[in-house]
């Protein structure tokens, strides 16, 4: 069950980062590696306390250590302020319009989503990729959070298994182990 | 006379305050230090333990501000020159990260020293037009004990044998260097066939335990990450040596918004601050420090209406003129193992006879370059959102030429001292606590292009020579034409920041004095990099933390640190 998004919009989501970051030969591909995940859970950050923002530490457990990375940090009251007007714009509120109103990436998804179309996952790719030209703003929002879904650490809720790092050959966090000199300086 | 808190006040916790912290509680001072970020360094409380909250996410430190400012609170704004109006862009302009630790946080640690023509290029070298280019107020022989002191403080692990180029010293780092990273190897080696000379750069990690803090296990989320293990010596190891003398209050998430002056204007009394709450509180001591960083140093003083009667409180900015040349080989570099850069080369620091004749040929006496790095690129988010989406994208995800298989020179090209070239106060954008966003007017000196359009082929033939298969370069900020149409690419990126509030020995010329207390208000001191004259092509924290040890020892009243310079040396 998505955290944020409607079935409807996950699934848009989940076919217009496919086609950003497409399974190809061993790469996965954005379905594959939940790229929705992230994305959903980056949108509903503020529905979790801790908000889904800032992973905690300072191990995952992957190489050694106790897994922490998925206990998230409590934030400090102004990064609130700027994670929810980041996330759900500044609705008219003062104190998050001291610079004029923030368009929030909840809103930016929703007239996203709209302007690619709900028969958008029944497209074949070529007229999927024509309509996300069409909202370059949007598809440009999308990539970089397809982009970090994809090869960003798996507590966010993207890279599956650490299946993007896999595909790309790349260990990922490796404290507290490390890596040893021979590692560092030999082919 | 009102009570004092404290016998001084210090405005930041990065290298600058943090250096001051250390050498003045050791002189039995007491001190509050005021930091308008989060705390996620260490405990306040003995035995000021880490916090683990310093991993290694890039989520957390590469795409959320996680070691702040963020631009959402704190915008920048920025322009090339007054006639594009009041801004170009609104965002983040060259930050460097806000929090306990400040700035020392994001660095991988490359800490050389200035040769000794640093601190007198104008006498030896001459004036360039256009450019206020002026000697220091203290020399090389002056400095060599503090480097040697702040080499101590920070933990430098190097080769004091290696680099042709470097000033004397009066003995070696205190620890040998860390293992070579593989891509330093390869185009160190091409370097050197090439007639240049390479070495393993002085690195502020460990490569032996040392301090109480553990050796340095590479896990190369080094530049940009704070260092989960405490290996990078800067700046946790002289805060804790403050806290530890039990003289030392650390106030995280306390916004210093005036220097407060006496009814004569020549003294501080101390500083107003804005606590999370938003209550307002003043901090009063016998001294204020200011070590913000020279881009909210100078803020704060332009704010304040104190010690700019001069008019350069802000101007003479300077970054370095970043050159990076980028080499796609054929085969994987894994350049996401190790501290980030291993290896200096500091020849283009030295203009050579092909060097003087580009330059003439630019209309220039002379130029210089600046130290280049040996690196290459670590992480994949970073990889990934700058390659084209679609298809291409997992293909060039798969074989990896933006990064695994990517070697990295970056020049820290020096960046000469113009006067238009400024912070001030944006006339209408402002933070989240409703005080002017500081703005930047920057545009580089033809010294600086040229420099860079002669180095960067050079360099492009030792990644040649190196094996690259094909190699490009691009500079920071964009040379002219180049990616113009997106302004939101024009502003500097290098995150070294100095000149703003520069020091000398004339009030009329100069903001701070050669003990950089200010002309005006002498128990105002800046240990951070506003002070530079010059920026050199040199990482500025080695120096910032040599001058901070050199202004704070005075300060206290300390004698002055002397060295021998060995015989032959």
């Amino acid at each position: 069950m998505p955290l944020y998004l409607d079935p409807a919009s996950y699934a848009v989501v989940e076919a217009a980062v496919e086609r950003l970051i497409p399974a190809v030969d061993d790469h996965p591909g954005a379905g594959v590696l939940g790229v929705a995940d992230y994305i959903d859970r980056t949108l509903g950050a503020f529905l979790v306390d801790p908000p889904l923002v800032f992973a905690g530490g300072p191990y995952s457990g992957r190489f050694g250590g106790e897994a922490s990375f998925s206990h998230f940090t409590p934030l400090g009251r102004l990064e609130e302020l700027a994670w929810r007007t980041r996330i759900e714009g500044s609705q008219g509120m003062p104190e998050r319009e001291f610079n004029g109103p923030v368009l929030g990436w909840q809103e930016r998804y929703r007239e996203g989503i709209a302007a690619v179309g709900a028969d958008f996952c029944d497209l074949d790719s070529e007229e999927q990729d024509r309509r996300l030209d069409r909202v370059p703003e949007f598809k440009e929002l999308l990539y970089r959070h397809a982009c970090e879904g994809a090869y960003g650490a798996p507590e966010y809720g993207g890279n599956r298994d650490g299946a993007g790092w896999a595909a790309i050959r790349f260990p990922g966090d490796v404290q507290p182990r490390g890596y040893t000199d021979p590692e560092v300086s030999e082919p | 006379m009102t009570e004092l808190d404290c016998d001084a006040v210090i405005v930041g916790t990065g290298p600058a305050g943090a250096t001051a912290a250390d050498v003045l509680t050791a002189a039995g001072w007491s001190v509050i230090m005021l930091e308008k970020g989060r705390n996620h360094l260490l405990s306040l409380e003995p035995p000021f333990a880490s916090r683990g909250e310093i991993t290694n996410d890039e989520i957390k430190f590469m795409c959320r501000w996680f070691l702040g400012p963020d631009p959402l609170l704190e915008p920048r704004t920025y322009r090339r020159k007054e006639q594009d109006g009041d801004r170009l862009y609104t965002g983040d302009v060259n930050n460097l990260p806000s929090g306990v630790g400040g700035g020392g946080f994001h660095a991988d640690g490359k800490l050389p020293r200035f040769r000794e023509v640093d601190f007198r290029a104008r006498s030896e070298l001459g004036p360039i037009d256009g450019a206020d280019l002026v000697d220091w107020p203290v020399d090389y022989d002056e400095m060599e004990p503090y480097y040697a002191a702040a080499e101590r403080l920070v933990g430098v692990a190097g080769d004091d044998t290696a680099n042709p180029f470097a000033a004397w010293r009066s003995g070696p780092y205190p620890m040998p260097p860390g293992p070579d990273m593989y891509c330093a190897v390869v185009t160190g080696e091409a370097a050197t066939r090439l007639g240049y000379h390479p070495y393993r750069a002085p690195t502020g990690a460990n490569s032996v335990p040392y301090d109480g803090r553990p050796a340095c296990n590479n896990c190369g989320f080094c530049a940009y990450f704070g260092c989960p293990i405490e290996a990078k010596g800067d700046p946790v190891a002289p805060l804790r040596h403050a806290l530890r003398t039990g003289r030392c209050e650390i106030q995280p998430e306390s916004y210093v918004t005036e220097v407060v002056v006496d009814g004569s204007g020549r003294k501080a009394r101390g500083v107003r601050y804005l606590d999370l709450e938003g209550n307002e509180h003043e901090v009063h001591a016998r001294a204020v420090v200011l070590g913000a960083g020279a881009f909210e140093t100078p803020r704060l003083l332009l704010r304040s209406g104190v010690g700019n009667s001069s008019d350069l409180v802000g101007r003479y900015l300077m970054f370095h003129f970043q050159t990076y040349v980028l080499g796609i080989f054929p085969f994987r570099l894994h350049a996401y193992r190790g501290r980030s850069v291993t290896h200096l080369h500091d020849d283009f620091l030295v203009p050579d006879a092909n060097a003087i004749a580009a330059a003439k040929e630019a209309g220039l006496p002379y130029f210089r370059g600046g130290i280049v790095e040996h690196g290459g690129a670590s992480h994949p988010v970073m990889e990934a959102i700058h390659l084209p989406s679609g298809e291409p994208h997992s293909r060039m995800m798969l074989d990896s030429s933006m990064r695994d298989c990517m070697a990295a020179f970056t020049v820290q090209g020096e960046d000469l001292p113009q006067p238009t070239n400024r912070i001030d106060l944006d006339p209408k954008v402002r933070d989240v606590w409703g005080f002017p966003a500081g703005r930047v007017t920057y545009n580089p000196h033809q010294h600086e292009v040229a420099a860079s359009r002669h180095w960067a082929p050079k360099l492009k033939e030792i990644m040649k020579e190196a094996g690259a298969v094909r190699s490009f370069s691009v500079t920071s900020p964009p040379l002219e034409g180049e990616r113009g149409a997106d302004d939101r690419f024009m502003a500097p990126i290098s995150r070294h920041i100095m000149g703003t509030a520069r020091m000398g020995d004339d009030p009329k010329a100069s903001v701070f004095d050669r003990w950089q207390r200010l002309h005006e208000v002498d128990n105002v001191v800046c240990t951070d990099s506003s002070v530079f004259p010059t920026s050199t092509g040199y990482g500025p924290t080695l120096t910032i933390v040599a001058l901070a040890i050199r202004a704070c020892r005075a300060l206290a009243g300390l004698e002055p640190l002397r060295s021998e310079r060995p015989a032959g040396a």
